[in-house]
C-alpha cells in the first residue's frame, strides 16, 4: 500500500517547514524510520522520516520550498504499483521521468508547473492541506457532533463500535471540557527571571554535581486503598482496564497542580513555571528509552490517560512516536516496578526539574493504630533539580502526592 | 447418536434455533433439543400464520372496498376463513420444515423430546443424557395464559387464545379481544375483515399502550372507521361463561357495560416455559417479573448455562430472541461479539395501517425531560401512499433538539413494518436526521416520507 509523505508538525508549534535537503531521491527505496529530508521548522533544522515501506516513488517539493504542514510532499510505494489517482488528488500526472533515475528539484518544479493548467487538475498549495486522511478516525456523526460541541479530540478516545469506531457513548465517557489543543486559559507557562540567591545556588550546586544537580527525597506510601478502587474500577464492565501507573500518572498531576513549583523547567536565565501538566513517561524500547508525553494531564480522566497512555507506548515499541509526541514534557515518571525493583533513583529528563521514580507494590509489615498489620506498600524517590526545586518544597510536593495516593479522596478535596 | 456437543440449545424457536446455526458457523458441534415442531411459537402458532392470515384480511378489504375504486368489479364477494387458515397453516408447515433444512445444511443435530437440566452441563432427553462441553443455551419460550384470575381462564371452545384462533374453520360471528397490544390488534384485523363483530378490551387506558400517543390515536382512528368497538381503560367486573357464549360485564370510563359474544380470544398474559425444565437443579435464579437472572453475557447464575429470548427478560421479540441466540453463540465460541442495543429493537404491529416503532416515544422523551424535537410528515401528501389509496398514517421522528440524533420515530403506514428499518441502521449507526435526509430516497416510495420527517425536524420540509 502506497504511504503519502506529508510535512509533519515536527515541532508542537510548527505551522509550515522549508525543505533543506531530500536526503532520499525518486526511485530510492526507503523502510519505515527512514530519515526523508531535512526540515527546517521554526525552531530547528528537523529529520522528516518515512512512515511507510517501499520506494520513494515521488517527491512533490523540491529543496528549498516551504509547504504547510500537511501538505503531501512526495509518496512511497512499491514500483509495480499505480500512484496516479493518489497524484491526481494534489493536481500532479504521474510521468515515466522519474524512472530514469532522480527527478531533479528543476523537473519536480516542472512538473508541478504543467500540472497546473490542466482542467481536471486541482490546485496545489494550501488547499492541499485540508488532505489530511491519514489520521482518518472512526466515529458516528453523532460521536463527532458530540465531540465538536465538547470540544473532545477523538484522537485521543479509544472506540467500543464495531472496528473500534468511537460512538456516542465513548465520547460522552470522556470528560467534557476543552483539551488536548490549549488546555489552560492563559499563558500556558510563566517564566520568572532568576534572584540572586536562585543564581548562587545555580552556580554552586552545579559546580559540586555535574550539570544537572540532583537530590533525591523517598517516601513510603500505602497503596490499600488505591488498590481497592482499581479494582473496583477494572470491574465496570467494557471499561479498559486501568494500570496502577496510569492511576500515578493521574495523581502526579493532580499534585503537580497543587505544586506549580515542581512543574518546572531550568532555562539558564529563568525558571519556566508551567500551568499546564505534560507528564513523560518513560518507556523502555529495544534501543534504550523513550518518554512519550501525555499532554494536560492533570485535565484528563483515568480513562483517557490509560487510552492514550497504551497507544503511546505501543507506538514508541514500533517506532512510530512523532517528536511533538515525545517532547514537552513538564515532569517525569519512571516505572520499574514490574521488574520488582523496590526502590531506586531516576536521573532528571532535562530540562524538566523533577522525575519520580516509581517502585513495586508490596505486602509489607506496618504498625498501624499500635498494631502490626500486613498492608500493600510502594516507595516513590523523587529526583530534584536543586536549581529549580529545594528539599522542602520537593517534599510538600510528595507529602501532597502521598496523601493523595493514601485517600485517593484527597484528589477533588 | 453421538451424545456429546459443544453446544446444546434448549428449545428450537427463533431464539434457539439461530443460536445453533450461528454455533455451528463458527466451527462449533451443535444440538436443538425440541419437544414439538421446529421453529418455535413464531413460526408455528404466531408471526408468521398470522402474517398470512392479515394478507388475506388485507386482501379481503382491497377486494370489498377499494377495487372497484382501482377499476377492478368484482361483483358479489364469498370469504371463506377455514381456506384462509389452510393456507396460514400450509406457510407455517413449510417455514418449519425450512429451520429443520437449515439446521440439517449447518450440521446441527435434532433431538426430538422434552429436555430437562441437568448439572455439569447436562440435559436429558428420555432415557438419555446429552452433555455440553462448552455451554447449555436455554430457549425455551413462553406460551399464551389466559388470565384466571378474572373467570378468564381459557377452555379452549368459548375462552380460546391464538393457539386455537389459528385453526378455527370460521371466523366466530362475534368476538371480544381482551388485550389491544400486538396481538390482539392483529387479531381484531383479522376477524373484523372476515365478518365478525369484533369489540377490543384494553385495562390500559388506550390501544396500542406502549406505541407512541399519536399512533395508538391513529388506528384507534382507521379501527372504529371499520366499525371495530374498542373498550379501551375498561374494568372488567364479571365474566360469565358457557357453552356457547361469553357475556362479559366491564366498566369503561364510569360506565357499565355488558358484551355478549361468542367467542372470547385472550390476547393479553403470556406465561415462560420454564416449568419442570430442571431450573432449580443447575441453579439458575429467577430476577423480577419471573424472568431467568442473567449477566451482560446471558449467562444464568448457573456457570456455562446461558439463557435467550423471551425467558431472558422483555421484549419478548422474536427479532430480539434471534440476535441473543447469535451474541451466545459468539461468545461461546470465544468471540466477543458487539453487544446488542435493547434500546434499539423495533416493535411493529402488522394490522392494517401498520403500526412500527423504534427509540423513545414522545412521552418518554418528556418524562425524562429530554429537549426534543419532532418532526411529522402525514402520508397524506405522499404520492405512492396517494396511489395506492394508502394514506392513513404518518412518519414521526423525535430528534435531540440540540445533536439531532434520532430519539425515537414511530411509523403508521401500510408498510411502517418494512419502513421502519431505515430508522434501524441510522440509530445503530449514531446517524442523526442530517445524514437520513442526506441519503437520496428514491421517488415515489414511502421511504421519502421518512426523509420529509427527518427535514421537518429540521424546520425544512419541503412536501407539507
Amino acid at each position: 500500500m502506497a504511504t503519502k509523505v506529508y510535512m509533519e508538525a515536527l515541532s508542537p508549534t510548527m505551522e509550515e517547514g522549508r525543505i533543506v535537503k531530500w536526503l532520499k531521491r525518486e526511485n530510492e527505496s526507503v523502510t519505515d524510520g527512514d530519515v526523508l529530508a531535512e526540515v527546517e521548522t521554526d525552531k530547528a533544522i528537523m529529520e522528516l522520516q518515512a512512515r511507510g515501506e517501499g520506494t520513494l516513488r515521488k517527491v512533490l517539493a523540491v529543496e528549498g520550498d516551504t509547504v504547510e504542514v500537511g501538505t503531501m510532499i512526495g509518496v512511497i510505494a512499491a514500483n509495480d504499483e499505480d500512484i496516479a489517482k493518489i497524484l491526481a488528488t494534489v493536481g500532479v500526472t504521474d510521468t515515466e521521468q522519474g524512472q530514469a533515475g532522480g527527478a531533479s528539484p528543476d523537473e519536480v518544479s516542472q512538473q508541478l508547473q504543467t500540472a497546473e493548467p490542466e482542467p481536471t487538475a486541482a490546485p496545489t498549495g494550501p488547499a492541499a492541506s485540508s488532505l489530511l486522511p491519514a489520521d482518518r478516525v472512526k466515529s458516528s456523526p453523532l460521536a463527532r457532533r458530540l465531540a465538536k460541541e465538547r470540544q473532545v479530540d477523538l484522537r485521543v478516545i479509544q472506540g467500543t463500535g464495531p472496528g473500534g469506531r468511537i460512538t456516542k457513548r465513548d465520547v460522552e465517557s470522556a470528560v467534557p471540557g476543552p483539551r488536548h489543543v490549549t488546555a489552560t486559559v492563559g499563558p500556558a507557562y510563566e517564566d520568572v527571571p532568576l534572584s540572586q540567591i536562585r543564581k548562587t545556588i545555580a552556580t554552586r550546586l552545579s559546580a559540586s554535581i555535574g550539570p544537572v544537580p540532583h537530590f533525591f527525597l523517598t517516601a513510603e506510601i500505602d497503596m490499600e486503598q488505591i488498590a481497592e478502587a482499581r479494582e473496583a474500577l477494572n470491574s465496570i464492565p467494557d471499561a479498559p482496564r486501568i494500570s496502577y501507573n496510569d492511576i500515578i500518572i493521574k495523581i502526579v498531576a493532580q499534585a503537580l497542580r497543587q505544586h506549580p513549583e515542581c512543574n518546572a523547567w531550568w532555562q539558564d536565565d529563568h525558571i519556566r513555571y508551567f500551568n499546564d501538566v505534560h507528564i513523560s513517561v518513560a518507556v523502555s524500547v529495544e534501543e534504550g528509552l523513550i518518554t512519550p508525553v501525555i499532554r494536560n494531564a492533570q485535565l484528563k480522566s483515568l480513562r483517557e490517560i490509560a487510552g492514550e497512555g497504551r497507544e503511546l507506548a505501543r507506538r514508541a515499541r514500533e517506532r512510530k512516536l512523532k517528536p511533538e509526541e515525545y517532547t514537552g514534557g513538564t515532569f517525569s515518571i519512571s516505572n520499574l516496578g514490574m521488574f520488582d525493583i523496590a526502590q531506586f533513583t531516576a536521573v532528571i529528563n532535562p530540562p524538566e526539574a523533577g522525575i519520580l521514580a516509581v517502585g513495586s507494590i508490596a505486602d509489607a509489615p506496618v504498625v498501624l493504630n499500635g498494631e502490626m498489620t500486613i498492608r500493600k506498600q510502594m516507595r516513590v524517590t523523587m529526583s530534584c533539580d536543586h536549581r529549580v526545586i529545594d528539599g522542602a518544597t520537593g517534599a510538600r510536593f510528595l507529602q501532597t502526592l502521598k496523601r493523595m495516593l493514601e485517600n485517593p479522596l484527597a484528589m477533588v478535596w | 447418536m453421538a451424545k456429546d456437543f459443544d453446544v446444546i440449545v434448549l428449545g428450537g424457536g427463533p431464539a434457539g434455533y439461530v443460536c445453533a446455526i450461528r454455533a455451528a458457523q463458527l466451527g462449533l458441534n451443535a444440538a436443538v433439543v425440541e419437544r414439538d415442531k421446529l421453529g418455535g411459537v413464531c413460526v408455528n402458532v404466531g408471526c408468521i400464520p398470522s402474517k398470512a392470515l392479515l394478507h388475506s384480511a388485507y386482501v379481503a378489504n382491497l377486494v370489498t372496498h377499494d377495487a372497484e375504486r382501482l377499476g377492478i368489479r368484482v361483483g358479489d364477494v364469498s370469504l371463506d376463513f377455514g381456506a384462509a387458515i389452510k393456507h396460514s397453516r400450509q406457510v407455517s408447515e413449510q417455514n418449519s420444515k425450512g429451520v429443520g433444512f437449515l439446521l440439517k445444511k449447518h450440521k446441527v443435530t435434532v433431538v426430538a423430546g422434552v429436555g430437562r437440566l441437568l448439572p455439569g452441563k447436562k440435559i436429558q432427553v428420555g432415557k438419555d443424557t446429552y452433555t455440553a462441553t462448552k455451554g447449555v443455551v436455554i430457549a425455551t419460550g413462553s406460551k399464551v395464559k389466559g388470565l384466571p384470575q378474572i373467570g378468564l381462564a381459557i377452555n379452549q371452545t368459548t375462552v380460546i387464545s391464538t393457539d386455537e384462533a389459528l385453526f378455527l374453520e370460521e371466523a366466530p360471528q362475534s368476538v371480544a379481544i381482551v388485550g389491544a397490544g400486538a396481538v390482539g390488534m392483529e387479531f381484531a384485523d383479522i376477524f373484523n375483515a372476515f365478518g365478525s363483530k369484533v369489540t377490543l378490551i384494553e385495562v390500559l387506558p388506550r390501544i396500542l399502550p406502549l406505541e407512541d400517543e399519536e399512533s395508538s390515536a391513529a388506528l384507534r382512528r382507521a379501527y372504529k372507521k371499520r366499525k371495530i368497538d374498542i373498550l379501551a381503560g375498561a374494568t372488567i367486573k364479571n365474566v360469565v361463561v358457557t357453552d356457547s357464549k361469553v357475556t362479559v360485564d366491564l366498566a369503561v370510563g364510569g360506565k357499565d357495560q355488558t358484551v355478549e359474544v361468542d367467542k372470547v380470544l385472550m390476547a393479553a398474559g403470556r406465561g415462560l416455559n420454564l416449568e419442570n425444565i430442571g431450573l432449580e437443579d443447575i441453579g439458575a435464579e429467577l430476577a423480577d417479573g419471573g424472568f431467568v437472572r442473567v449477566d451482560e453475557s446471558l449467562q444464568t447464575t448457573a456457570q456455562g448455562y446461558y439463557c435467550i429470548g423471551d425467558i431472558a427478560g422483555p421484549p419478548m421479540l422474536a427479532h430480539k430472541g434471534s440476535r441473543e441466540g447469535v451474541l451466545v453463540a459468539e461468545q461461546i465460541a470465544g468471540k466477543s461479539p458487539h453487544r446488542i442495543k435493547y434500546d434499539n429493537i423495533p416493535s411493529v404491529t402488522y394490522c392494517h395501517p401498520e403500526v412500527a416503532s423504534i427509540g423513545l416515544t414522545e412521552a418518554q422523551c418528556k418524562e425524562r425531560k429530554l429537549d426534543y424535537v419532532v418532526g411529522k410528515f402525514p402520508l397524506m401528501a405522499n404520492g405512492r401512499a396517494r396511489a395506492t389509496m394508502e394514506t392513513d398514517g404518518f412518519v414521526k421522528i423525535l430528534r435531540d433538539a440540540k445533536y439531532s440524533e434520532i430519539l425515537g420515530a414511530h411509523i403508521v403506514a401500510s408498510h411502517a413494518s418494512e419502513l421502519i428499518h431505515e430508522l434501524a441502521v441510522a440509530r445503530e449507526n449514531e446517524n442523526t436526521v442530517e445524514e437520513v435526509d442526506l441519503a437520496v430516497h428514491a421517488h415515489p416510495t414511502l421511504s421519502e416520507a421518512i426523509a420529509e420527517a427527518a427535514l421537518d425536524s429540521l424546520g425544512r420540509v419541503i412536501h407539507s
